[in-house]
């Protein structure tokens, strides 16, 4: 029994390690292409924050339908698990996953529960509310999920969801990242008030919060948090802080531009969740030859994936005016 | 025969027997009142999960339905003036829009946005919008705008049956104009004139309310012999340029009457294309009324001012033919007021 435990353990931590490394590996593989000016998208990185995407995605399973933003390599990537048609899109070949048409900012994969991301700030909230009730009517128990940052709990319509969430009794997965900043602003510009859970706390919606970079103990929070969502037929807010890497948009550090001190990032990047977690495979005995063996398929994986969407075509000029109505 | 309102209602009724997907929401439509009864009887017959009045929050309910829609659903949102979807703007321009074209095609949003033009009693400039010029700016959005009973219940059906986001922008004044309606479900095109009256001296290219004045104009007209000829695009986009350069390259002569603000509107957009497309047959410019370019006032001397009428449209019939301006003295213009009493 304890050994099915520990080995059911093991198990999950290596595959949420192989998803943070895939996710590191693609970002990592764009920052070294990204000056050869192939990839004109503009890019949201998702490094630092990695853990949130994997960590919820993981307890979501199978029957996630989540929205993100912008910034939403993390999750794309960890709802999917692929790098052919993300690398495609990003290099706005016919090959991607909207034949270029949607680029780093809109990235989408239904197939996998991932229904969409949008570049304007909290845009995507509302239509998480509007998927958890059709999963509820039509019964197909998908869990509808929303990912957001510190800038989206600034619009009014974050507020409107969750009190829409709250009053239909809809079990709506509200997933607030939180590096504390909106593009370059600190919350403290931002907010005049001190702590966003009490006050959406005080909406019948119960309140999961952690500045963990554990991307197991996400996944544990999760769990418990999507149980009571579904259990209780009520919405749930997971409020996970991260730490923002890079720039606001580009591949860049940005700690020169003197609204934030490189000094916070070395801190929050002594629990990289990419380390912790590596660390953590190794303290349950999983050795160096085979982590590295794991990260070298990964990093083969984006290479290739890279060098196939650099060969791949250009869509036809007729694509231009397909797909803006279904038949 | 029904009434447009009847229309609308016997529409949303059949549709949501034919298909348990549809869904209508939006601002106290499960009230007393039912949206001015269009909605009657429908939380009775298919229950208030499928029928249900929401919070003051237009922007989230409109993504809701973007989410409900890209999740199976089809649902229908209503408004009860189209000034107050200005606060869905995000949802139906970024969002509702392009949806399925950012994603490939992978997505379909078949969503419905009822909303209602209010005029007359004080409505005013928060009340009295149409921006069906707006809306059809907009790529990836199709606008339908119904005069008739018979056009209100066939577009609201084909609105519902389409996979992609509808805006039906209708009339309040229209609600009680009625006409012959079948009982059996039936669909129009979406995109598809209307010749509402055969004429051939003069083509007037009119949309919604002012359908209505065009038809009181050429009945005047008709007694000094003048046959005007009536076409209603009835729908924004997608747009019938075929049945409107086919009736104005007969008459020779075209008024647009755009039931909404001129400039930037969708009569220029009518007034260009046909201007182009029958330069040969054009035996005078082509005319235009619409809104003026201000705010609608509330008091009636300014609001009657605001909004063109049959009474305009028969002067630019007669400059148009080189006729002397007749004596209109007698005529019985349409007048609201004389029936209806207010509030809305």
């Amino acid at each position: 029994m304890l050994i099915g435990v520990i080995f059911m353990r093991k198990k999950l931590n290596i595959e949420l390690y192989k998803k943070l490394f895939l996710i590191r590996s693609a970002e990592t593989a764009i920052i070294a292409h990204y000056q050869e000016d192939e990839m004109k998208t503009p890019m949201h990185m998702s490094m630092g924050g990695e853990a949130i995407s994997v960590g919820v995605c993981f307890a979501l399973g199978d029957r996630g339908a989540v929205y993100g933003t912008y910034r939403s390599h993390a999750l794309y990537l960890s709802m999917t698990g692929e790098t052919d048609a993300f690398f495609g899109e990003l290099y706005g070949r016919a090959t991607g996953v909207a034949r270029g048409k949607a680029g780093s900012m809109h990235l989408s994969a239904p197939e996998h529960g991932f229904m969409g991301a949008s570049a304007i700030v909290g845009s995507t909230i509302p239509l998480a509310v509007g998927s958890a009730f059709a999963s509820r009517m039509l019964k197909t128990k998908k869990i509808a999920a929303v990912f957001f940052g510190d800038g989206a709990v600034d619009e009014g319509v974050f507020w409107e969801s969750l009190n829409l969430a709250c009053v239909m009794r809809l079990p709506v997965v509200f997933v607030y990242e939180d590096n504390g900043l909106a593009v370059h602003a600190t919350d403290s510009e931002r907010h005049g008030y001190q702590s966003i859970g009490r006050i959406v706390g005080n909406f019948d919606c119960k309140v999961f919060a952690s500045r963990t970079t554990d991307v197991e103990k996400i996944y544990e929070l999760s769990r418990r948090a999507i149980t009571h969502a579904e259990r209780k037929q009520m919405p749930v807010f997971l409020h996970f802080q991260y730490y923002r890497y890079l720039e606001h948009v580009g591949v860049n550090e940005d700690f020169g531009a003197g609204y934030r001190d490189r000094a916070e990032f070395l801190v929050w990047r002594r629990k990289d969740p990419v380390l912790v977690q590596r660390r953590k495979l190794i303290s349950l005995g999983i050795s160096e030859a085979v982590l590295m063996g794991m990260e070298k398929r990964i990093d083969r994986q984006v290479s290739s994936s890279i060098v196939r969407a650099q060969k791949a075509p250009f869509p036809k000029v007729g694509e231009l005016t397909n797909h803006i109505f279904s038949e | 025969m029904l009434s447009y309102a009847s229309a609308i209602n016997e529409a949303l009724l059949q549709e949501m027997e034919r298909d348990n997907r549809v869904i209508i929401y939006g601002i106290d439509v499960a009230d007393h009142k039912r949206t001015f009864a269009t909605n009657a009887d429908i939380v009775e017959r298919f229950g208030p999960e499928r029928c249900f009045s929401t919070p003051l929050s237009e922007d989230a309910l409109m993504g809701f339905g973007i989410g409900a829609a890209l999740s199976g659903l089809r649902p229908i949102n209503v408004h009860m003036r189209v000034d107050f979807t200005l606060l869905t703007i995000n949802q139906l321009a970024n969002m509702a829009s392009s949806y399925r074209y950012g994603s490939g095609g992978k997505f379909s949003v078949p969503l419905v946005v009822r909303t209602i033009v209010g005029r007359g009693w004080g409505q005013a400039y928060q009340h009295s919008k149409t921006l069906h010029s707006f809306f059809g700016h907009i790529p990836g959005l199709k606008v339908v705008v119904p005069t008739t009973p018979y056009d209100a219940k066939g577009l609201m059906i084909s609105a519902i049956r389409d996979n992609n986001p509808v805006i039906v922008i209708e009339h309040r004044w229209l609600y009680y104009q009625t006409g012959v309606v079948p009982a059996s479900p039936y669909t129009i095109d979406l995109g598809k004139a209307n010749v509402l009256r055969k004429g051939k001296d003069i083509t007037i290219i009119a949309t919604s309310w002012l359908n209505a004045e065009a038809l009181k104009a050429s009945e005047i007209l008709a007694k000094r012999g003048i046959e005007v000829e009536i076409v209603d695009p009835r729908s924004v986009y997608p747009l019938d340029e075929k049945t409107l350069i086919a009736s104005v390259k007969k008459t020779g002569r075209c008024i647009v009457a755009d039931n909404d603000w001129s400039y930037a509107g969708f009569g220029a957009e009518l007034a260009a294309r046909i201007s182009y497309a029958c330069f040969d047959s054009l035996r005078a410019p082509v005319d235009r009324l619409g809104f003026a370019h201000v705010p609608c006032p509330t008091t009636r001397v300014l609001e009657n001012a605001f909004y063109p009428n049959a009474g305009n449209m028969i002067r630019l019939v007669e400059q148009q033919l080189n006729l002397k301006p007749m004596d209109l003295t007698h005529e019985q213009f349409f007048s609201y007021e004389n029936k209806f009493k207010g509030p809305f």
